[in-house]
């Protein structure tokens, strides 16, 4: 008994005076529940929604105004017409489009009826769901609130349409959501623990004391992966349209380079680790704890970003991943072109370069 | 094309590696580094092949200032750190002609300075080398090192853990890359490898103790040595150790290596006060000091 | 030096898979020896020390160690014997004091033992203030000698020492093998395996491993006769010749 209990007492030792371990019992946990706490939401909040009102009339105005007055939604943009519907969704800053009939009010007292389409934009499917039923509930409550105490004079159905997955498949969120994290995960866990094993083994110091630069190590490194990744992103996107049958309306090559981009984009980030800790067992945990979450949560493949706190919101554009989702389900489901993607592709490419010049800045030509 | 050393010093998180070192090795020169770990030399090693800059001081390799002018020494050294720094999953051969090819030359343009070396493990060339016996890395590491004809060659400790037939293999290469007008700066802890060099720096806890040929250090020892025996060693050391007159006591094998503080000492005198300990089989000669004995009584100052 | 054996091996060997790492050693090692088992590093020494000192399973032959046998006895064995690895002796991130405290434990000492022993060990090695420093900052020789220290601290009869002596100073090294003559003196037993073959000539008798196989083992003086040379370096130099 004595005996165990002076081994115990020395492993308390151990985890006491080791820094790490200390971060991992206490500094972790604490830092992953403020994360998931604020991130991981099934509630929508200030969505940025459009409204089509082909009749600018009393009623429509008024369940305009209560839509806009509630929390959960944003009115980013007043369409003027029914072609610029299409428009509005590839563009993709605005989730969801109100369309209005023509002489609604007209209707609803001729007729006892009035038409309203909701049209969301359903490649996020369990947002759009949300989107959909908070409007429809909204319109239930004007609508009740006319009524109220009278027998139920009109009604006003909502009529639901989901863009781009009419069948609300959650493969197609899913499928571009998982190639991403994939692709940042395992290209920036093999270039991470690159450098950091060649410190480890010690053959950083023959690396050193030769002709090579560091540019010339920094982007051999990052090489060879690219060609295995590639074969990688072919795997899922291929399992994706045969298993999941999932449709690719936009153009093949378009993802397939765009995917080769956010590839170089995770190497680098992978290497730019690697230049800057000591371990192959920290490279490790840092690409996978320090990348996975916030790639899982921040990146709008589960849980939509807007709904988020401001802070989150901000933290979510430095994450590559982020940009990337956003041009997979594009070319994938929208199948939009390079046209409404340039800024995306051009920030991953400023990315890209940044991470590349500060791990050749980092890339240390001594020893200490 | 030699190495300059200059007063240089480094310290780590308070803790001084080396201390204001100064020494000079002549082109051609199989210079040895003879001190024990902790000594600083590995230390000095990385600051001389430009991994480290020190603190103070100055120093040049082969004409070249390791701060100033450090890729230029990159392009022209050998060098073979103290892990032998092989890639173990690679083979022998594309071991060395990835050293080759990064310094811009080939296996076949330099083969025959390496020929004497890597002909020895040339049948292995397929084998990886994280399979090979401590022997053979040694070996390979030393081709890689050499591969691209440098000026100045650094072996940080190259026998250390390595079989002793190894270990003499290796001196008697690096005797013969000599020939071929290489500078070679060797460390090591064995002081028996010491007295294969032209000229050795001893060094302790950072600093240099005596330089000069290993044959000019051991006539440099202050005081007459001798042997002693007894059948208890045990006994012996503690009664020498007691014994009034005694300057050092130290045990070298089956005897005692043993210096007195006088000028001139009766031995038979020693050899009656250890029998009145009751130690039996009594003997006391005089004896030719080592690199060893040497090291030991600069080092105990 | 009583002519009792503590150590008894009878055909030991070890085999993993297809490569025989121990081959059917035989040998003896008498109270209070010092003995030397010598042998480049891979001809199978440490296979055969942890074998003797029961954390390994041999898959032949015999041994007795402290009149325990190797098979079936391997607990007995542990509790009375000492065990110093230069990979590894005591917690760099527990102080000189708190290393004692617990291998003291893990020997099965009362408090009141463990307590008067780390006085002793302490004022007996000059630590001072330095038992309440962390063992990770301390120079190298020290650690080695706290170590030996402590394998010895439930006064064992035999102790096995795994190169014990790496890359200290020479001076250390000489106190540390003044320390082990001391217990060797005082009845303890010493199994040393070491590579450097200047140190065998410290020991009463040494065996050479080649292979996993015994080549030589006789006193270091004998060997020398035998083989006609000065020291123990090349003794080790011709057997390797020998077996080409």
């Amino acid at each position: 008994m004595k005996r165990f209990l002076g081994f115990v007492r020395k492993e308390f030792y151990h985890i006491f005076r080791d820094k790490r371990s200390l971060f991992i019992l206490f500094g972790m946990p604490v830092a992953q529940i403020l994360l998931f706490g604020f991130a991981i939401t099934n509630e929508i909040n200030n969505v940025d929604i459009a409204v089509l009102n082909q009749s600018k009339d009393v009623n429509t105005q008024e369940i305009t105004q209560k839509i806009d007055a509630s929390k959960y939604f944003t009115i980013k943009r007043f369409l003027t017409s029914e072609k610029e519907i299409e428009e509005a969704f590839k563009k993709g800053d605005i989730k969801a489009v109100i369309n209005f009939e023509k002489d609604f009010s007209e209707h609803l007292i001729k007729e006892g009826q009035g038409s309203i389409q909701i049209l969301t934009d359903a490649t996020d499917p369990n947002t759009a769901s949300a989107i959909t039923n908070y409007i429809s509930s909204i319109i239930q409550s004007y609508q009740q609130q006319q009524n109220q105490g009278v027998q139920m004079d009109y009604q006003i159905h909502p009529e639901v349409r989901m863009v781009y997955n009419p069948e609300l498949k959650s493969v197609f969120m899913f499928v571009p959501g998982v190639m991403t994290i994939i692709l940042m995960l395992v290209s920036a866990m093999m270039t991470s623990i690159s450098i950091t094993r060649e410190k480890e083994l010690g053959t950083m110091e023959i690396l050193l004391v030769s002709p090579l630069s560091s540019f010339q190590v920094i982007v051999g490194k990052v090489v060879p992966y690219i060609f295995l990744s590639m074969i990688n992103a072919a795997i899922i996107i291929f399992l994706g349209i045969t298993v999941f049958k999932m449709p690719i309306a936009g153009n093949l090559i378009l993802l397939g380079l765009e995917s080769v981009l956010f590839i170089i984009t995770s190497l680098a980030l992978g290497i730019l680790i690697s230049t800057m800790v000591k371990t192959q067992q920290t490279a490790m945990m840092i690409s996978l704890m320090g990348l996975m979450l916030p790639v899982i949560l921040l990146s709008g493949f589960i849980f939509p970003i807007s709904s988020m706190p401001a802070p989150l919101q901000v933290i979510s554009n430095i994450v590559p991943a982020k940009w990337f989702i956003t041009i997979a389900k594009g070319i994938m489901l929208k199948g939009v072109g390079l046209g409404y993607l340039w800024k995306e592709t051009l920030i991953l490419i400023g990315m890209t370069v940044f991470f590349i010049a500060l791990s050749i800045k980092k890339y240390k030509i001594r020893l200490e | 094309m030699g190495i300059l050393v200059e007063n240089i010093s480094k310290s780590y998180k308070n803790v001084a590696a080396v201390k204001d070192i100064s020494f000079e090795v002549k082109p051609g020169e199989l210079y040895g580094l003879i001190g024990p770990d902790g000594a600083g030399k590995t230390t000095l090693f990385r600051i001389l092949t430009t991994l480290l800059v020190a603190d103070k001081g100055q120093a040049k390799v082969a004409g070249y200032d390791v701060v100033q002018d450090y890729k230029n020494i990159r392009h022209s050294v050998g060098y073979m750190p103290g892990r032998f720094s092989l890639y173990q999953d690679l083979t022998i051969e594309e071991n060395l002609n990835f050293f080759a090819t990064i310094f811009g030359t080939s296996i076949e343009e330099n083969y025959d300075l390496i020929k004497d070396v890597y002909e020895q493990i040339e049948p292995f060339k397929n084998r990886r080398a994280g399979k090979l016996s401590g022997g053979m890395k040694q070996k390979l590491a030393l081709s890689c090192a050499l591969i691209h004809k440098p000026k100045v060659l650094f072996l940080d400790e190259p026998t250390t853990g390595v079989d002793p037939v190894s270990r003499k293999e290796f001196w008697e290469m690096l005797k013969r890359l000599q020939q071929k007008d290489i500078t070679i700066l060797v460390s090591t802890p064995y002081m028996d490898e010491a007295a294969l060099c032209d000229r050795i720096a001893l060094i302790q806890e950072g600093k240099i103790l005596e330089i000069d040929s290993p044959e000019a250090i051991v006539k440099k020892f202050p005081k007459k040595i001798y042997d002693i025996y007894a059948s208890n060693m045990y006994g012996l050391l503690t009664a020498l150790k007691d014994f009034e007159h005694a300057h050092s006591v130290f045990p070298f094998g089956e005897f005692v290596h043993y210096t007195d503080k006088r000028e001139g000492f009766d031995s038979n005198e020693l050899k009656i006060y250890l029998e009145n300990k009751n130690l039996q089989d009594v003997s006391i000669s005089l004896t030719e000091p080592d690199i060893e004995d040497v090291f030991m009584e600069l080092s105990r100052k | 030096m009583k002519e009792e054996n503590v150590i008894i091996s009878k055909g030991l060997t070890k085999r993993f898979g297809g490569f025989t790492a121990v081959d059917a050693i035989t040998f003896e090692v008498k109270k209070g020896e010092i003995f030397g088992f010598l042998g480049a590093n891979g001809a199978g020494k440490t296979t055969a020390m942890k074998m003797l000192i029961g954390i390994s399973n041999p898959t032949g032959g015999e041994a007795m160690v402290a009149g325990f046998d190797v098979h079936t006895q391997q607990d007995a064995i542990k509790k009375n014997i000492g065990y110093m690895s230069q990979k590894f002796a005591l917690y760099d991130d527990l102080t000189v004091a708190e290393n004692i405290t617990f291998y003291g434990g893990i020997y099965g000492l009362s408090r009141k033992q463990i307590r008067e022993k780390r006085t002793k060990l302490i004022e007996t090695l000059g630590l001072g203030e330095i038992a309440h420093q962390l063992v990770g900052s301390l120079p190298l020789g020290w650690k080695q000698k706290l170590a030996f220290s402590v394998a010895m601290l439930h006064d064992p009869q035999i102790v096995f020492l795994d190169e014990p002596t790496g890359g200290v100073d020479p001076i250390t090294r000489r106190q540390f093998w003044e320390m082990i003559y001391k217990a060797a003196d005082e009845g303890t037993t010493i199994f040393v395996t070491t590579h450097y073959m200047d140190e065998a000539e410290y020991c009463h008798r040494v065996s050479i491993m080649v292979a996993g196989k015994i080549e030589a083992l006789d006193t270091p003086k004998k060997l020398k006769e035998q083989f006609e040379v000065s020291s123990m370096n090349d003794v080790f130099l011709r057997l390797a010749r020998n077996i080409e």
